[in-house]
């Protein structure tokens, strides 16, 4: 039939084989894998995981893709959850050379298209940084000008993942920490949770109509979407990824 | 089944010979609701009993808690497959509510704060099975566990102890509730792990 | 009878268990509300539970907009809170 609709494609299981790991920081860990039948992703979107035990036993997560769009390579960032049956694995047991099973790229709303042009406000609570480090390595890829600013809250300076990425890109892309526990020495502000005076301060002002990307905890990203909404931001520009039930 | 994955076990532990088929044991208390937590303040809180001649009888939460109560310990199994032992409770046994409540029903639907709804025989309610409970582990119940009062029903599955509950209509015909209406066993007995429709 | 921050997702977070069921991506989709008419996308909705039973709620009113509930070997719908899901497709 000439002219077919793709409908979209069922999504099978692909395996990925680990190439790399490397701890970001102590609790967290970045895993790349080489997937011979990716079929190429955009900023944002992310994977379902699937482990399966001897026994049958199976556990399936989602995790953000964290690497701008490149043949054939999918990375993710996983932050351990000490009880927990997926993360601790992922950030403890897999070594190079092990194959585990992969579905996506899944997702079509939350993503950063080089085509955008528009300000862009990212707000990263924890391991929410990853798709948006994503979004900000695809603006470098395609030597995109579109003006982006990062507002990140993390426990400490420990946490923060991708630190020396984000140092160098911080020339390009205007950045600021937010210190829920520890604050570095020296450090202006007692640590806290991001506020109405950190949003007015440190994001776009509701003027240059940005478009918003808030991703975290869920009670993070319902808070900082709550702070942009107050502060006027349109609520159809502000895009969420919520990752879990709690934590911060 | 899928690629085995190098090393990965699961945490879970199936072993303990007390559980019912296909659940794990866990320590935590999960929480699982198929909508926002309303929060309920005591002041405007009821619960009501209505039979099938639409004659009802009204709690507020002073006459409520004035009911004897009873503390007791049961295990508690979950659909998402986990199970949990020796939960200790406190709540007003469904013998004391439907006392003086007259009908000949066979069916009960219990409602929530909220839309949810869930059906169970009114027989599973009686004889000491079932309870409204106010208190978990000597606390007032929390708001995520179906707080200020919750259904428990713990010979079934948990999804028929509906969390928030404001009431139950008698009937003398059974209506599924809000999972029962789309696959979820009409009885959800975990023994015999009536899951979904058709498990017998 | 206030709503507090819940532990719901978004709907991009079902949109893999989804393309099980749809072959589509529904993130992208657009849902009108049956209940209060609000239109949004997809993604937008508010996911709660998982498995075996999936809720996905209108972010204006809390209507359920889609459940879904999954065994080994079936699948059950009810979309009677949709009144209108719109697909983009794209064309070869
Ligand atoms: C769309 C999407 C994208 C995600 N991307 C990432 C990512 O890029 N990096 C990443 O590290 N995680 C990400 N997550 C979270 C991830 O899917 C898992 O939830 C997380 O790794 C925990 O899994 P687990 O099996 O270790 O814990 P579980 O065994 O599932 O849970 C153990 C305990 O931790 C709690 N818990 C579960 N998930 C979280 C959470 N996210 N935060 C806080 N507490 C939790 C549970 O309530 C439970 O008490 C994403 C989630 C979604 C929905
Ligand atoms: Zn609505």
């Amino acid at each position: 039939m000439a002219g077919t609709a793709v409908l979209g494609r069922r999504l099978s299981w692909l395996v990925g084989t680990v190439t790399e790991v490397h701890d970001e920081t102590p609790a967290a860990r970045t895993i790349v894998f080489d997937v011979p039948d990716w079929p190429g992703h955009v900023a944002g979107q992310h994977v379902d995981v699937r482990l399966t035990a001897p026994d049958g036993y199976s556990a399936v997560r989602s995790y953000s893709i964290a690497n701008a769009p490149t043949a054939n390579r999918v990375e993710i960032t996983v932050v351990r959850i000490d009880d927990g049956e997926v993360s601790p694995y992922l950030t403890q047991t897999v070594a190079q050379g092990d194959q585990l099973e992969l579905r996506g790229p899944i997702g079509g709303w939350f993503v950063w298209r080089p085509a955008q042009t528009e300000p862009v406000q990212l707000i990263a609570g924890g391991s929410g940084i990853v798709p948006l480090m994503a979004m900000i390595r695809t603006r470098a890829l395609a030597q995109s000008n579109a003006p982006f600013r990062l507002l990140y809250s993390v426990r400490n300076p420990e946490s923060v993942l991708y630190a020396a990425e984000l140092r160098e890109c911080s020339r390009d892309v205007s950045i600021t920490f937010a210190y829920t526990r520890t604050v570095p020495d020296g450090w202006p502000t007692p640590p806290g949770r991001i506020d109405a005076a950190a949003v007015a301060a440190h994001t776009w002002p509701a003027n240059a109509a940005p478009q918003c990307y808030v991703c975290g905890p869920t009670p993070f990203v319902e808070s900082a979407a709550d702070l942009l909404r107050a502060a006027g931001q349109e609520p159809g520009s502000i895009k969420t990824e919520r990752f879990g039930p709690t934590g911060g | 089944m899928g690629l085995i994955s190098r090393g990965f076990t699961s945490k879970r532990d199936t072993t303990e010979t007390k559980l019912p088929p296909g659940q794990y044991l866990t320590k935590d208390f999960p929480v699982l609701s198929a909508g926002p937590t309303p929060r309920v303040s005591l002041d405007t809180w009821a619960f009501s009993i209505a039979n099938e001649a639409g004659e009802s009888k009204q709690w507020d939460w002073k006459s409520f808690r004035a009911l004897p109560s009873e503390e007791f310990t049961v295990d508690i199994h979950c659909v998402t497959r986990w199970s949990k032992f020796d939960t200790a409770w406190e709540g007003v046994s469904l013998d004391t509510l439907l006392q003086d409540v007259k009908t000949s029903a066979g069916f009960a639907l219990a409602h929530s704060y909220g839309d949810y709804t869930t059906n169970v025989p009114l027989a599973d309610l009686r004889d000491g099975k079932a309870w409204i409970v106010f208190k978990y582990a000597g606390k007032e119940l929390a708001p995520e566990h179906g707080g200020p009062a919750r259904l428990l029903i713990p010979h079934l599955y948990l999804w028929k102890s509906a969390k928030w509950v404001r009431g139950i209509s008698l009937m003398t015909s059974d209506k599924p509730g809000f999972w029962e209406s789309l696959g979820y066993n009409n009885y959800g007995d975990p023994w015999r792990e009536q899951r979904y429709w058709g498990d017998v | 009878m206030d709503r507090s921050a819940q532990t719901f997702l978004d709907g991009n977070a079902a949109a893999g268990e989804l393309r099980d069921i749809f072959v589509l991506e529904l993130s992208t989709a657009t849902t009108q509300c049956a209940s209060c008419g609000k239109i949004a996308a997809f993604a937008e909705a508010r996911v709660y539970g998982m498995e075996p039973g999936l809720i996905a709620r209108c972010s204006g009113c809390e209507n359920p907009l889609m459940r879904v509930v999954k065994s080994s070997g079936r699948v059950w719908l009810d979309l009677r809170g949709l009144q209108f899901l719109e697909v983009p497709t794209s064309s070869v």
